[in-house]
Formats: structure tokens, sequence, C-alpha cells
């Protein structure tokens, strides 16, 4: 394969990643899109169909140096048919031997046997969806656990031997102020995470969230106001270390970034098993079903849970980079903006205005860039 | 042989010409009725949408007389509204005859008027038809009395009918063979056919309509359009019977189409005449006046690169409407385009929706305008009709504007709204009259400048459809006319020009910028909208910058959908137009037409 335009010599390289989408969550939480379902029963007739999937792609990519498992809510199946998925996966597709492995799991799912046994199965990252440390955020987003369930979770895990644990956080809640948001981000950082994901509340399509909104049972901050939050999270962050890599991301050293995700946001391979995950090879992508049922029923089938694929053209490739390289610190290489006085114009004025900075013949965004990621993609569209 | 009649129907706007050809159609039995459908002649799309006749259309009738004779027909109905007449005058070239028909409630109307001093120029012999008689509003001895004292016509000879019920058209047909002479001109002359209309087909090339006044022309021929002195071969000949029925043969006195493979539309000219290669007639048939267009608009395709497709399908819409004019034009924003001048507003309105209907345009429209007249302190006078043509202010000693009467049509309820609108609208002399109980008309002389910016649709608006609006061009009168520009983030659109009257340039420029803000996405950064007259900044809106436009999570799946949303957003730039950094979307080019309700 060509060399990445996108690989700026950190290391991060070019063999692909692994994805496993496991789709269980103990209740539905109300601004969730994601494809998850609380029939965890159905966790055995899971693991046999993903074990089969793995199996298709047996020799068709390269050895992967990232394993994410992502949800859903990994860490809330039992770690013995998590385990056994893993210790499979090893048989039927090849790793790299420094390979990041790395878990999603739920605060109130870290038992000191739980953070044991998936460190025992290899995992070395720990994403902690944790997102708020008060009582009334974490009712609103329908968690179940509480504040103090957080810091418990994060010292289990470190007990348990995970030294790089990511925090997830999420701000823009109805009423928030700026100083409880920085309270929980202090809170945060006591504990001492090497990464912090911090999303911005979205109302999805066709979740209670959405209608709590529209029927004005939910008030969200307007979009100057997350604006604020967002270029304050960034600046408390920088104090305390952090360098804001992507939109939403932060790690408190290069190297503690997520391995994993860099591969969506550079176009490097990625193979995804389970429903909805998607994939992609280099030229193709494509993407499996979206329910479970649907999942397991074609395996049982013995039918290719692909739902469709498409392949990728030049412009499609540029699109991409465009779209996922404004949202972080890479930024884009001048190369694949349109030339033409109109995108000259444009850029000049994005420079003046402090969203762009040229840097190594790239045009990198500031942080008041990341703030409009989108439309520095369609301006260059 | 059968005798010839050629005839066309006129009248008012809605006074029933359509439904009348209808009858006449059923009549002669060409059409099976399980085929049939009201006012069958409006073939047109737009014109069935809007229940009114747009293009002059002829067909071709059988009838046997009661006293046994056989007749060919050829009738032609044409449009009431006074914008399209031009497209009657064009009938009556190839007629002996009218039916000049007048709805028996509500009498003798302007352009029934001006349909009847057509009649004459060309000397054609006019019956006069009282239509709707089925009616139980009509008033028979009021139109009889109306055609006798303001047409000057014999009301008591007049035909009653209605197109309705079909009540009193045999007795119409009869009349027609009767009175109406038949056509003069001998088949062993040389060949003179005067094209009429003519309109494109894909597969056949251009399709002359045509009326013979000498000789004849059959397939084989080969045949000379005399303005063009390029012979073709005809490929064939025949009537319209709603779709084309060749015929072996046309001779002297017929009305029919023309097919010689021609794919130049030039080569085409409504109001040229065919003759024959070998045997040319001495001089052509008299063609037609030049339309006279009093509203000017450019029209530019959304797409920059679609100009050649443009011109391509306007010299097309051309040949089937030969009063639209138009000449290059071409604007720093908007790129390559043309300027139109058109009949009136309706006139504006349709050439637009044909052209995007029938030739799959997408066209913005700049700002209509009327012709200006302005004296000059060296004494000449300019005409401008272009807002890039405004003279230099200074030099400027005195501007002129043209003036309509305008009548309208309302229920009383109204009036206080549409006073208003008349009246900031530079409305003067306003009369009002009160026709029957509870309706009003309500007349101002109003410059046509304001009446052709979103008046109509005001008026619609205001009277929920049930006012109506007619009018008549008065003379040019002085005004205190400025140049207003638009400018976005301090670059001048020059598309967005307009003259104005210095009394509504404020109002309009800030009509203008609202629309624009509305209209304009926001952008990375504030963008600046001001109306300007000189170095005059009279109204200004800003536009704030992006607070925040990105989604927080993008990981695998969303991968996809992003660069399909942006695939979809390129796509739509397409049809955005730049100006220096700043995209402006097409909808805002025709928002700014419109004004805003609240008005
Ligand atoms: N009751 C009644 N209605 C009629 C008669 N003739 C026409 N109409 C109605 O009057 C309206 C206008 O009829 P058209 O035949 O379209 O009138 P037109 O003169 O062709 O109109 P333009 O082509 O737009 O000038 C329609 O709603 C017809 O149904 C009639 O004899 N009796
Ligand atoms: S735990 Fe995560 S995946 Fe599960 S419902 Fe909540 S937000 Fe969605
Ligand atoms: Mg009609």
């Amino acid at each position: 394969m060509d060399a990445n335009p996108n690989d700026n010599g950190d290391g991060f390289g070019q063999a692909p990643g692994l994805y496993v989408h496991v789709p269980f969550c103990a209740t539905k939480c109300p601004y969730c899109a994601f494809a998850s379902c609380t029939r965890i029963e159905s966790a055995p007739a899971f693991r046999d169909a993903v074990l089969a999937e793995a199996a298709r792609y047996r020799n068709r990519f390269s050895p992967f140096d990232t394993l994410y498992f992502g949800g859903g809510t990994p860490g809330f199946v039992d770690p013995a048919i998590l385990g056994d998925i893993v210790h499979k996966l090893r048989n039927i597709l090849a790793f790299k031997p420094d390979c990041e492995a790395t878990i999603e799991v739920n605060p109130a799912d870290v038992t000191a046997d739980r953070a044991a046994a998936w460190h025992d199965m290899g995992f070395c990252r720990a994403s902690l969806g944790a997102q708020a440390f008060d009582d009334d955020a974490l009712r609103f987003l329908g968690r179940r656990h509480d504040a103090s369930g957080v810091s418990e979770a994060l010292l289990r895990l470190r007990h348990a031997g995970f030294v790089d644990i990511g925090i997830d956080l999420i701000y823009g809640l109805p009423g928030q102020t700026r100083e409880a948001w920085r309270s929980t981000l202090r809170r945060a950082l006591d504990a001492g995470p090497t990464h912090l994901s911090c999303y911005a509340l979205s109302v999805e399509p066709r979740t209670p969230l959405a209608r709590a909104v529209r029927r004005r049972e939910a008030e969200l901050p307007g979009e100057s106001a997350v604006a604020a939050l967002f270029l304050d999270t960034s600046r408390f962050l920088a104090k305390a270390g952090f360098i804001h890599y992507e939109v939403s991301n932060y790690a408190l050293l290069d190297r503690y970034r997520s391995r994993h995700n860099v591969k969506y946001w550079r176009s490097v391979p990625t193979l995804g098993l389970g429903p909805s995950a998607h994939s992609f090879d280099g030229t193709r992508r494509w993407w499996n079903v979206r329910s479970l049922e649907a999942y397991l029923r074609r395996s049982q089938a013995r039918i290719s849970p692909v739902a469709a694929s498409e392949r990728l053209t030049d412009e499609m490739r540029r699109l991409e980079t465009l779209a996922m390289g404004f949202r972080t610190r890479e930024g884009v290489s001048l190369d694949v903006l349109r030339d033409g006085p109109a995108a000259e114009a444009a850029l000049s004025r994005l420079v003046a205005d402090g969203r762009l900075k040229i840097q190594r013949n790239r045009a990198v965004p500031t942080t008041t860039g990341f703030l409009v990621a989108d439309s520095l993609a369609r301006t260059f569209a | 042989m059968p005798e010839r009649r050629n005839f066309s129907i006129i009248a008012h706007i809605d006074h029933g010409k359509s439904t009348l050809a209808d009858r006449l159609i059923q009549h002669s039995g060409i059409i099976a009725d399980r085929n049939f459908r009201d006012q069958i002649l409006d073939g047109l799309d737009l014109e069935r949408e809007r229940g009114i006749t747009i293009k002059s259309q002829s067909i071709n009738l059988p009838f046997t007389s009661r006293d046994g004779r056989e007749f060919e027909l050829n009738l032609i109905d044409t449009p009431g509204h006074v914008d399209f007449t031009y497209e009657v005058s064009r009938a009556l070239a190839s007629c002996e005859g009218v039916l000049l028909l007048v709805d028996a409630t509500q009498g003798v109307q302007a352009q029934t008027l001006a349909n009847l001093y057509l009649a004459m120029e060309h000397d054609l012999e006019i019956i006069p038809v009282i239509n709707k008689i089925d009616l139980p509003s009509a008033d028979i001895d009021m139109a009889r009395a109306q055609i006798e004292r303001d047409l000057g016509l014999d009301g008591e000879n007049a035909l009653l009918v209605s197109g309705k019920t079909g009540a009193g058209v045999e007795e119409l047909l009869e009349a027609i063979v009767e009175r109406i002479p038949p056509p003069k001109g001998e088949n062993t002359d040389p060949l003179q056919a005067l094209i009429f209309d003519a309109h494109y087909d894909p597969f056949r090339g251009a399709v002359a309509s045509v009326r013979l006044f000498s000789g004849e022309i059959k397939a084989g021929d080969l045949m000379r359009p005399m303005a063009v002195g390029k012979a073709y071969k005809v490929e064939e000949v025949g009537v319209f019977r709603i779709i084309r029925e060749p015929r072996p043969i046309l001779r002297a006195g017929d009305v029919g189409y023309i097919i010689a493979g021609i794919k130049s539309v030039a080569d085409t000219r409504v109001g040229d005449t065919i003759t024959m290669d070998n045997n040319p007639a001495p001089k052509a048939m008299h063609g037609f006046r030049e339309s006279k267009p009093v509203v000017f608009s450019s029209l530019y395709p959304v797409a920059s690169d679609d100009y050649e497709n443009l011109a391509d399908s306007l010299e097309r819409y051309k040949l089937n409407d030969a009063s639209l004019v138009y000449t290059k034009d071409s604007s720093a924003a908007l790129g390559q385009g043309f300027r139109c001048g058109f009949l009136g507003l309706l006139h504006l309105e349709i050439v637009q929706e044909r052209l995007e209907r029938e030739f799959d345009q997408s066209l913005i429209l700049t700002a209509p305008s009327v012709i200006y007249r302005f004296t000059m302190e060296d004494g000449r006078t300019l005409e401008v009709d272009n807002p890039a043509h405004y003279p230099d202010p200074a030099a400027i000693r005195r501007g002129e504007e043209p003036y309509i009467r305008a009548s309208i049509l309302t229920p009383d309820r109204y009036m206080g709204s549409i006073m208003k609108l008349c009246l900031e609208r530079r409305g003067v002399n306003s009369e009002i009259a009160y026709p029957s109980p509870g309706r009003m008309d309500i007349q101002f002389d109003l410059p046509l400048a304001e009446v052709i910016f979103d008046f109509y649709d005001r008026l619609k608006s205001i009277t929920q459809g049930y006012g109506s609006f007619d009018y008549e061009l008065l003379e040019y009168r002085e005004g205190d006319l400025v140049k207003l520009d638009i400018l976005v983030n301090g670059e001048k659109v020059d598309a967005l020009s307009m003259v104005v009257h210095k009394d509504r340039a404020r109002a309009r420029a800030l009509n203008a910028c609202e629309r624009l803000k509305d209209e304009i996405p926001r952008q990375q950064y504030k963008v600046a909208i001001q109306g300007a007259i000189g170095g005059n900044i009279i109204a200004r809106e800003t536009i704030s910058a992006f607070r925040k436009d990105v989604t927080a999570k993008c990981y695998g799946g969303d991968i996809s959908r992003k660069r399909k949303l942006l695939e979809k957003q390129k796509a739509g730039k397409k049809r955005m137009k730049m100006v220096g950094d700043i995209e402006i979307p097409q909808s805002a080019f025709i928002a700014v037409l419109k004004t805003s309700d609240d008005e």
C-alpha cells in the first residue's frame, strides 16, 4: 500500500485496526443512538457470530496493531464470554506484538474481579464511560452509576494494572454552568487519566432525548453557550497539560492518543466485526447490518452480515480527507484543498481569522477552527 | 374538394374561447369522446394548471353544412391575456374572419376592444358572439347594447351560444361558412406560405405552422424560406388535428404544417415566407411587427457551465414564442447570461417556467426593470432597461418612467389594504367604482416599475386570491430615479442592482438586505450586507459567523455518512454564486424579488 499522506511519522503506522462492536447495555441511555440492546442472554450467540465473521477475513488484512472493543458496553458482558472472544480472535486473525487493546467499560460494571479479568485478557487501555461527576447530570443522562462510583471504578482499574485510562465526559447539559462543568473536569483530572474525551451533548433523532426536547421537557444550551464551553474546555485542559488532538479528544502525551481512533481520522484500514460495524480496506468501505437480530440470523444462515459496500473514487477519498482532517491537529495537506481563486481567498481569509494555520504545507485548524470543522470541510469540498 | 374557411376565436381573457373551441371540435367528431378533455387545445401543462391560453393553437375541422356542402375549417384559438396579444396578431394573419366572443355576464372588456381593432387592421370578417348564455346572470341585452355602442358592430345579429352546453353551436357553424369569405389565391401561382408559428421537434427538427396564400407544396418539393436563401427538401406536410396529420399536399388557402428536416433554428423564422426553390414568388408576404417588450430581466444559468445549453434552449424556445427578445449579457456575480425583454410580467413568468420545464433549465432571474428615460445635461436622451447602464447621476437632468392605469376588481372588504398597497407603490389619481354590490373597481395611476416588483403576488395575498388586476400603459412621467446597489462584504453584487425611485430606495434596500440575510447561509466569518446609493449606505444587515459547526463524534461508521453529506453539499455549491469568498445561493437572487409578508 502507498504511504499514507496523513502519516506524520509519529509511530502511529499503517497497520490496520480491529474493532469489535459489542451491542449490549444494561439499560438504554436516553440520548444514545448507538446500535445496542439489553438482551444480554444473546451474548453466547453473539460470540459465535463474531468469531464466524472474523473467519471470513482470515488472511485478508495484514497484522493488526490495535484491537478495540466498543459498543454498547463490552464491560457489561460476562468476562468468560469476552475472554473467549479475545482469545479465539488471536487464533483467527494476526496481531502485531505491540498491539494497543482498548475496552470500553461503564463505571457500574467495574468490579475488582472484572477489572483483573479484562487486564488478563490482554486489554491495556480502558475507556471509562463516566460522562459526568455530578449526580444531577448523571441522572439526566440516565446512567447507572453515581459520582462516587466513577472514582471507585478508576481505583479498581488501577489496582488491576491499567495505566492507560481514558475518561469520557459529556457537556452542554440543560442548565449546566461553566463552573459545574469545570468541577466535573477537575474531578476527572484528579483521577489521573491519560486520555479525555469531551463530547458536546447532541440530540440524535429518534431518541428519548429528542422527544423530550421536542416537547420542551429538556432545554439544551444554545449554540454560543456550547461554543463557549468548548473553548473553555480546551483552555482548561491545555493548562492541565493535555493536548487537544481532535475536536473532542485530549491526550496527556502524544503517545496516549487513541491509536485506534487515529486510524479512522487518517483513513488507515480497519476491520469492524459485529452488528453495525464499518470496515475499510484501503479501497472499499463496507458495513454490517445494524440490528443484533439480523446479524445473528445471517450468521446462523451462514450469510455474510455485510449490508452494503462502496468503492472509493479519488474524489470520495479527497472529501473524506477533508471531513476528517479538519477535525484533527494534523489538518489537511494543502494539495488536497481545491485550487483556484475562490479556495485561495477562503484560505487566506480563514488564516487571517485565526481558524487555520499553515504548517509544513498543511492547513491546520486552530481551536476556534475545530469549532467550525464541518464548514471548513465544506469550504474546500 | 371541400371548401375552406379560416378563422380565429378572439376575446377578452376567460370569456370562453377555448371552451367554445371544444364544442366546435366535438361537433366535427374528429376526436372520440373518451379521448376528450376540457380546453383540449390548451396543451401546455402551464396552460392547464393556470386555466388560461398562452399559445395560439390551430386545428383543422371537417364540417358539412345543412345544405350538404363539405368544408374544412381551420380554427385558431387565441389567448385573451394582454401579454399575449402578439400571439393573436400572428394568428389573424392566416385568417379571413374572427369570432369575437363577449361573455354575457361581463360584457365588453379592454381586450375585447383591443382584439377587435387587431381584426379590423387585418380587414377580417367579424362575427360577434355572445357566450355563456346558460348562466343565470347572463345579460344578453346588455351584451347586445355594448356590442352596438362600444364596438360599433351589429348587436342584433350577434349569435347566442354557450360553450358549456353547446347551445347555439350549430347556428354558429352555419354562420361561419355563410359569413366568412373563402380564402383567395391560386394553386397555380408561385408558392407563398407564411410562417405564423413554429416549434421544435427533437426528432424532426423545426415544424413550421403555415398559411398558404398561393401555390401548393408537397413532400419531396425543394422549398426555400425567403429570408434564408437556402433550400430544403420537404419531408412532410399536413394539418393539425391535436396531433399532426400528414396530407399528400397543401394548397392555396390551407393552414397546416411543413417539416423539412431543418435543425438550425435560425432557418425557421416566424414571419418569413416559404416559397419554391425553382419557382420562387416575386416577394415575401408581409412579416410581423417586432414585438415591443416592456419588462426586462436578465437570465443566468444556475451553474455557469450551463451557458451554452441555455443559449441553445433560448433559441429553440424563441421558435415557439417569437415575442421574446434577448441579447447577451454578463455579470461579475453570475457570469454569462441573457438580457431578455418581455411583453409583460405574466409573459416573463411563463418564459421562465417553460424554459425550466420544457428545456430543463435552472435559472436565476435578475430584478425586472422597465425602460427608464433619462435626459442628460447635454440634451441627449438615454433609454435604460438595465441597471448596469444607469448613467452618471451628476449628468442627469431629468429621469422619466412609464406609468400604467391599473384597475383592480375586488370584494369591497379589502379596500383598505389595497389602497395602502397602491399608495406606498406611489399610486396617484385613484378612482373607485362599484360595478355591483359588494364589489369595487379601484383604479390608480401607478409607475410600471412598482407593479413589476412583487405587486401582483402582494395583491393576491392581500385579497386572498379574490382580487383581479388589469392594466393599460400610460405615458412616461418624471421621477427622481436612483440606482440602488447591494454590497456583500463590501463587494457590489451587480446582478442585484436596480433603478428605483428615490422615495422607495430605502424600503427596497432594507427589504433586499433582510431577504439576503435570510437566504445566505452563515459562514465562518461575519458577512455584512449593505444597500447603497452611490457611496451612501442606506441599509445594513449582518450575518453573524458560525459559533459552532462541528459534530461531536466521528468514528468508523460516520465516515461514509459524513462524506455523503459533503458530496451533497458540494453538489449544492454548484448552485451557489461566489461573491468574493462568500457563497450566495440561487434562492437569494430570487428572494430579493419578493417583499416579506409584513411589508
Ligand atoms: N357557464 C359557462 N361557463 C363557461 C362557458 N364558456 C367558458 N366557461 C368557463 O369560463 C372559464 C374560462 O373559459 P376558457 O374557455 O378557458 O376561456 P378563454 O377565453 O379560453 O380564456 P383565455 O384563453 O385564458 O383567454 C372556464 O371556467 C370555463 O369553464 C359557458 O358558455 N358557460
Ligand atoms: S451505555 Fe453507551 S452504548 Fe449503551 S446505551 Fe448508554 S450510551 Fe448507548
Ligand atoms: Mg383559452
